[in-house]
């Protein structure tokens, strides 16, 4: 479903990501993993096609389609969703009528039916409750005033409502307090599905403790140096990610 | 005529005379040229004419909002089988002022043209010397009416360039409680010149809405000045809305004469193409413990041009006045232009003032955000700016009127209902 090779990228004008590899299947669950300035939010919006973010060299194909060249419109068309470390407020549209033309615009491009007011305001009751999310948050303004906690567990209303095909996470588990992080890997697992793709990003281990990943690959100064099943996790957090900088330095630098 | 309005308009012709059209000079026009309008011909329309207007087309006019109490001007002029008065409590007047100066003159004279500023605005001497015909209403003490008042004018500008000075006067006494909105709208004719003038008296305790709407042709040019007194312990709001022409000067002082009067002052423009639009208010506060609050937001568009300027003054009697301002302006083009001043004159020690201004873009987190979500670019940016705007329909206290204008903008913006 998604592959990326030798991706290189800028943010701004720093090079962040210095030659990634990676590939996804539907139905799996990736955990990527790495301390602060490794490259895992740079990863997650270049993905989801952020202005500012360049990539130099190297590609990302997502249902063998070039990622890279498609306007962020068109991948969340396409079935690609992120999920924001900072969702933004906006304030003066309610999140139910932004879910809503969110929703519908999906389905046109997709040539479905749009749904009409009943309709959606069904499906959304639905998804709510399901994802255990308070029905009041629907008929505030977008993340306007939302807790931190309030503006994760939205994100993850929105990934169910729209119910993408390849859903990045990113950092969607910092900051919560433990029930609002057992909502978001409830969100999760439920998702979860052999048609669908997941892509965890995240600094701490905290979250796999309820999502329990395919794969977890290690990301250090813009490379997965690391890659290995759920076990690898534990590792981290076990011994930090102190042993594979050191590793990863031996290994890289050149000797004088 | 009589002999007193005689006088009032030839010394209003003679301060005209003397003062003519402002030109950049004059601070308080310094990014408004009116020389357009100096420069056009006008004919101001003699008498009443329908020229073919229907009631259906004059219902898009305040959004759809069916307003029971409905005063028609065309071009200028009461249109009486246009208009509707339902009964209304006894003694309230809802009428036209050239009637009303016919008929019961005394009513008028203590009031007309007291207000407003002849001496050193020319646009209201203008209006002073040739009004034809506008709007009365008066609410005797304690008159409270559940339904608001619309006085619609109209610019038909149907066979050459014309001219109308509408003039109102509102009386509304102590212990009274109404809504009044006005709005002013033109035909893709001719251009055309409205130079409007509105005085308002909020009396002891009363309790004032006001609206404006102002959606003048594309080639119009409108001048006007809504002039307020509010006496002790009032309430004043105002609510304008400004869309169309193509030259646009609203000018809003209010006077806070008396102890406790507080005011609000709502205000939306937005403009695109050449449109040039220019706000300036006047908020005096008179007397201690006053209240002013004060929200302009803007959009802009193409290559239009806004103004705002907002004054507060306090007076040296106007001690614990509480006041605040704040505009706030979204650029949705490179070529549009804001200028935007707040104008502080503050007598009195032992007072809170503060005002704000921004000017900004359509930001590209909450861009990004929504087209992440898979609505397009352009969508996105249109649901952006009508969250913007959303603020201040929320504030538009008469329902008919907040859906009516929602479901006008909802369409504009082409979103979904």
């Amino acid at each position: 479903m998604l592959e990326i090779k030798n991706l290189h990228a800028n943010a701004g004008n720093k090079l962040i990501l210095r030659g990634i590899n990676l590939s996804v299947k539907a139905g799996e669950v990736h955990a990527i993993m790495g301390p602060n300035g490794s490259g895992k939010s740079t990863l997650a919006h270049i993905l989801a096609g952020r202005d500012g973010f360049v990539a130099t060299t190297g590609e990302a194909f997502y249902k063998e389609k070039n990622l890279l060249t498609m306007s962020p419109e068109d991948r969340a068309a396409e079935g690609l969703f992120l999920a924001f470390q900072y969702p933004v407020e906006i304030p003066g549209v309610s999140n139910m009528y932004f879910l809503k033309t969110a929703l519908n615009a999906l389905r046109k491009r997709r040539g479905l039916q749009e749904l009409d007011a009943i309709e959606f305001l069904n499906w959304i009751k639905e998804k709510a409750k399901l994802m255990e999310i308070d029905e009041a948050l629907l008929n505030r303004s977008v993340n306007d005033g939302f807790s931190g906690g309030e503006k994760k567990r939205n994100e993850i209303l929105q990934m169910a409502v729209l119910e993408p095909q390849l859903a990045i996470l990113d950092e969607t588990d910092s900051g919560l307090d433990i029930d609002a992080l057992r909502t978001v890997a409830n969100g999760i697992n439920i998702m979860r599905s052999p048609d669908r793709a997941i892509l965890v990003v995240t600094h701490y281990q905290r979250l796999l403790n309820y999502v329990e990943p395919d794969y977890v690959h290690v990301l250090l100064d813009g490379r997965i140096v690391r890659s290995g099943g759920k076990e690898l996790a534990l590792e981290l957090e076990q011994k930090g990610y102190g042993w594979l900088e050191d590793e990863f330095q031996r290994t890289t630098v050149p000797a004088s | 005529m009589m002999g007193w309005l005689r006088q009032t308009r030839q010394s209003a012709i003679a301060r005209f005379e003397a003062l003519g059209f402002p030109t950049d000079r004059d601070p308080n026009w310094q990014y408004t040229n009116v020389k357009p309008i100096a420069d056009t011909p006008f004919t101001q329309v003699t008498r009443y004419e329908r020229n073919g207007l229907t009631a259906e087309q004059l219902t898009g006019v305040a959004f759809g909002a069916r307003i029971a109490c409905q005063l028609v001007f065309v071009d200028g002029h009461y249109a009486p089988e246009l208009s509707a008065v339902p009964a209304l409590p006894v003694g309230t007047l809802v009428g036209s002022l050239a009637a009303i100066l016919e008929t019961s003159p005394n009513r008028v004279e203590p009031h007309l043209a007291r207000y407003a500023d002849i001496q050193r605005q020319g646009f209201t001497a203008l209006n002073t010397a040739f009004f034809a015909d506008g709007a009365f209403v008066q609410l005797p003490k304690g008159t409270v009416l559940n339904l608001p008042i619309h006085l619609m004018f109209v610019s038909t500008a149907r066979r050459q360039n014309t001219v109308s000075h509408p003039r109102v006067l509102i009386l509304a006494e102590r212990e009274t409680k109404a809504a009044i909105i006005e709005s002013y709208v033109g035909l893709a004719g001719h251009p055309y010149f409205t130079n409007a003038v509105t005085e308002l008296l909020v009396g002891e305790n009363a309790q004032i809405a006001h609206y404006k709407l102002q959606r003048e042709s594309e080639s119009a040019f409108h001048i006007a000045t809504l002039q307020i007194r509010q006496d002790r312990a009032s309430t004043f709001t105002s609510h304008s809305i400004s869309l169309g022409g193509a030259l646009v000067r609203n000018d809003l002082n209010v006077v806070l004469a008396e102890e406790e009067a507080e005011c609000t002052l709502n205000g939306l423009y937005m403009v695109a193409g050449r449109q040039h639009v220019d706000h300036h208010t006047i908020i005096d506060h008179v007397k201690p413990h006053s209240s002013s609050r004060e929200l302009y937001k803007g959009v802009l568009d193409g290559e239009s041009r806004a103004v705002f300027n907002g004054s507060i003054i306090v007076r040296p009697d106007a001690q614990k006045t509480d006041a605040m301002q704040t505009n706030k302006n979204l650029l949705l083009a490179d070529g549009a232009i804001v200028h935007t001043k707040p104008e502080l004159k503050i007598f009195a020690n032992d007072v809170k003032c503060k005002h704000g201004a921004t000017i900004g873009q359509i930001s590209p987190d909450a861009l990004f955000y929504l087209r992440s979500r898979g609505i397009p670019r352009e969508a996105a940016r249109r649901l952006l700016t009508y969250a913007f705007v959303s603020e201040m329909i929320a504030r538009i206290g008469v329902e008919p009127l907040r859906e009516g204008f929602t479901g006008w903008l909802s369409a504009r913006e082409q979103l979904l209902r």
